[in-house]
């Protein structure tokens, strides 16, 4: 993968940037040693490393005003992290960037349950959200699955997702307000504990913007009441395209589960062999998860097995019990352990019309076949967000390349059914090169546009989300 | 009026336009600006219904109805409640889907399945060069990319012309109940419609008339679902008052007048404010209204005051913001502060450099 030339003329300012930011930060604030800056030299996409100039670690929202102020001046790119969980490289630095870390802001600023609110600074951890208020029995909605370390800082930035998004929505949906600073230093506030813009929709483009508009250092979030109970039912179907119609059918029958997980055999065997979930050997495994009263669940449960029956399912097991529901989710929720046991492993996140599910899953075999890599399907069917999972042996030289072509061949697909690069992850470094296959010249230049009015310099996160050609004009 | 029939014809119209345009789907909502009337209303048709993944595209002009029949055949419906501004604006028309994207139309359901935005999974439109645009698409999954979608959603015909809008749909429910509380005073009621909304309960609609002092929250979903979810409500509710459950019928009526706020109509400015649903009952007070209406828990206030009124003057600075609807008063937008004016207008001159389209300021 290719990243922009390091700018030597920027390397060179590093002593005066330095002492710069220690005018405004405190010491412990400011990390530039070699041996320190290498622990930020990726994020989750491990397969990519870049010690960064400097990394910045501010307490407050003006400390992170006063930071970006001096890297504007000083036309240093800048690479916001929340936690550095990205798996798209979202915040992978480049030699001649600060690396400007939220971790240490994570204040709960308000809770207030009669509006449903929580505000607070975006260096907290996802699932330490909703550990702040489930005491009074509510939640936050959004739970990807790198939860108990994702800082929301990131939420925001990728607009994540999460396994309940049918019902709940996504970041974006759960976002009511943001402080954020611009490159410049201006502090602005967008939203806040109100429900709609005054004027155009900023937050609906900052959220997912990938750290490239600003650093959003304070959030308004939407908690909800957390219901009463939930129990899955599971289902096992002899083929793949079975399966997907039985998850057509469910959804047209008016229960809208909180969540329909898809597990392919490769998935349910190594995850059996791992974790021991007691899952059937079979071609197809639905967990399809409703909510309420244990009379409501089972009210669902039963017009949702009604429908399953109607596609002979070779195993239909609802849980009666907390115990039971935990063992069915055990193996969905250890997959990715599972497969990583069995060999390195890149995980794409594709998202496709649900309709097209039997013909992706066809493709996706063939390529297999083509590349000779194996690949495991495990994904949020209810919303078509494909999780393939492509093993290869990083020790074995050309295999990460061939893994990594055999993914673009794979997210080109999903494109060419109707769907689109990412569904959750975020373009980041990984799919920008990508970016072609969905959108056009047109397309892209009109969300530059917006880029060109948030940052004019391209300082933040200048080498993401766009393919380099396409940005390079604008960049420094 | 120019009136494109098809998303070529609407990039060619705006290519040539030399002057300003008066962007308006169905024309039932006022539309800034005295250019040249430019209607969407000539694009219509769905282009793609797929129950089966909850979704539909649809062209911009297509009319609300078209959408909602074709939706209510399968029984599927837009999760958002979409108002219907003729009634309380006096106006004529149809209203379209892509009128509805323009201005982020939300109804009661806003409080628990999200606005307009919320539904809004794709768009197509032409900005002021002339060029077509698309950015989402057709899956509920997407972060592909910055979501113009949303910038889309409530831009007001500013930032371009809409032509083509995809939606995440949802199952329409099988029954409705309304719990009814009387009596309350405004701050009581946004007591109540915060305990229930705060409920594991899902009420998804909670309203206020402090006209009639009526108080209504919506259940909806599978019949036993309901009737027990109803029962629980009341008993949270037990301290308000008792409530009464209204039927399926009732229920329905009282959500479409809460939806249309028909209770509004007759002379005098309509004021919409946007508030922390906890600050309702001081906005109200400040207001000194003529009528008021309270829905989403008190998110949104609906107020009728003498003609020429400034509201926001009365207001002060409360965090919400107030946009008026119908008469002759101040700014019908709500001004922006400095740093988030200086972003939009960049936006607007860049997406729209020849300044063709609708000015970002209401009616």
């Amino acid at each position: 993968m290719e990243m922009p030339n390091v700018d030597p003329f920027t390397i060179a300012k590093k002593d005066r940037l330095i002492t710069r930011l220690l005018q405004v930060l405190p010491d412990d604030a400011v990390i530039h040693e070699p041996e320190e800056t290498r622990a930020y030299e990726c994020d989750a996409l491990t397969a990519y490393r870049c010690p960064p100039l400097a990394v910045v670690l501010p307490r407050t929202t003006d400390e992170v005003a006063a930071v970006l102020k001096i890297c504007h001046d000083m036309e240093i790119p800048v690479v916001p992290r929340g936690s550095g969980t990205s798996l798209a490289g979202g915040a992978l630095p480049t030699a001649d960037s600060v690396i400007l870390g939220v971790a240490r802001m994570t204040d709960v600023l308000e809770v207030d349950y009669d509006d449903r609110i929580i505000r607070l600074q975006t260096g907290r951890t996802n699932l330490s959200v909703t550990g702040a208020v489930e005491a009074d029995g509510f939640f936050y909605a959004p739970d990807p699955s790198s939860q108990l370390a994702c800082a929301i800082a990131g939420n925001i930035g990728m607009n994540s997702g999460g396994a309940h998004c049918l019902k709940y929505g996504v970041t974006t949906n759960n976002l009511l307000g943001v402080t954020m600073v611009l490159m410049d230093g201006t502090v602005v506030e967008v939203g806040g504990a109100h429900m709609d813009a005054g004027g155009l929709d900023l937050l609906g483009v900052i959220c997912g913007s990938e750290g490239q508009l600003g650093v959003v250092t304070e959030a308004t979030l939407r908690i909800l009441p957390k219901p009463e109970g939930a129990r899955p039912v599971l289902m096992a179907f002899d083929d793949n395209e079975t399966a997907g119609a039985c998850v057509a059918d469910i959804i047209k029958a008016g229960v809208l589960p909180v969540a329909i997980e898809f597990m392919d055999r490769p998935v349910i065997r190594a995850t059996e062999a791992f974790a021991h979930a007691g899952y059937p050997d079979a071609e197809a495994l639905l967990i399809v998860e409703v909510e309420g009263s244990e009379d409501e669940i089972d009210e669902q449960l039963e017009v949702i097995e009604k429908i399953a029956r109607t596609h002979n399912p070779v195993e239909l097991r609802r849980s009666t019990s907390s115990d039971e529901s935990a063992r069915i989710w055990l193996g969905r929720k250890s997959a990715f352990g599972a497969m990583g046991q069995i060999n390195d492993y890149m995980c794409l996140d594709g998202t496709i019309p649900v309709s097209e599910l039997p013909r992706i899953l066809r493709g996706i075999g063939d390529l297999s076949a083509k590349y000779g890599l194996d690949v495991g399907n495990v994904f949020h069917a209810g919303d078509g967000n494909m999780h393939p999972l492509i093993l290869f042996d990083a020790n074995k030289p050309g295999d990460l390349e061939l893994c990594e072509n055999m993914g673009a061949d794979i997210l080109k697909l999903c494109v060419e059914v109707g769907g689109c690069l990412t569904g959750e992850h975020g373009v980041g470094v990984e799919k920008r090169e990508l970016m072609g296959h969905q959108f056009n010249e047109g397309d892209m230049e009109a969300q530059l546009r917006v880029k060109d009015v948030f940052d004019p310099k391209w300082l933040l996160n200048p080498a993401k989300v766009f393919p380099l050609s396409v940005t390079e004009s604008r960049r420094v | 009026m120019l009136k494109p029939e098809s998303e070529e014809q609407l990039a060619e119209m705006v290519r040539s336009a030399n002057g300003p345009l008066s962007v308006r789907g169905g024309g039932t909502r006022h539309v800034p600006g005295d250019g040249e009337a430019l209607t969407t209303s000539g694009l219509t048709g769905i282009t793609l219904y797929e129950p089966g993944a909850l979704t539909l595209v649809a062209r911009a002009g297509t009319p609300m109805a078209v959408v909602e029949k074709a939706l209510a055949k399968e029984g599927q419906r837009l999760p958002f409640e979409p108002m219907d501004h003729r009634a309380l604006l006096g106006t004529k028309g149809t209203p379209t889907i892509g009128g509805a994207v323009a201005m982020n139309v939300s109804g009661p359901r806003r409080v628990q399945a999200g606005a307009c935005r919320d539904s809004l999974i794709g768009v197509r439109f032409v900005d002021g060069e002339g060029t077509v645009i698309k950015n989402g698409g057709r899956v509920m999954k997407n972060v592909t990319g910055y979501d113009l979608v949303k910038l889309m959603a409530g831009a007001r015909g500013s930032l371009g012309v809409l032509s083509e809008v995809s939606f995440k749909v949802l199952p329409s429910a099988a029954t409705e109940a309304t719990l009814r509380l009387t009596g309350l005073s405004v701050a009581q009621a946004v007591k109540a419609m915060a305990a229930g909304l705060s409920s594991p309960f899902e009420v998804n609609a909670a309203a206020h008339d402090p006209q009639s002092g009526e108080t209504w929250l919506r259940i909806e979903g599978l019949q036993g679902s309901v009737a027990y979810r109803a029962g629980q409500v009341a008993g949270v509710l037990a301290s308000f008052g008792v409530a009464d459950r209204l039927d399926p019928k009732a229920s329905a009526r009282i959500w479409t007048d809460v939806r249309d706020v028909t209770a509004m109509q007759g002379a005098g400015d309509i004021w919409r404010v946007s508030v922390r649903p906890s600050h309702a009952p001081d906005i109200v007070a400040r207001a000194g209204a003529d009528a008021a209406l309270l829905d989403w828990g008190g998110g949104l206030v609906w107020l009728r005051l003498p003609e020429g009124t400034d509201l926001r003057a009365r207001l002060g600075d409360f965090g919400g913001h107030a946009t008026r609807l119908r008469g002759t008063g101040p700014g019908a937008l709500p001004p922006e502060p400095d740093a988030l004016a200086t972003l939009t207008a960049g936006i607007r001159a860049r997406f729209d450099p020849r300044g063709l389209f609708n000015p970002m300021t209401g009616v």
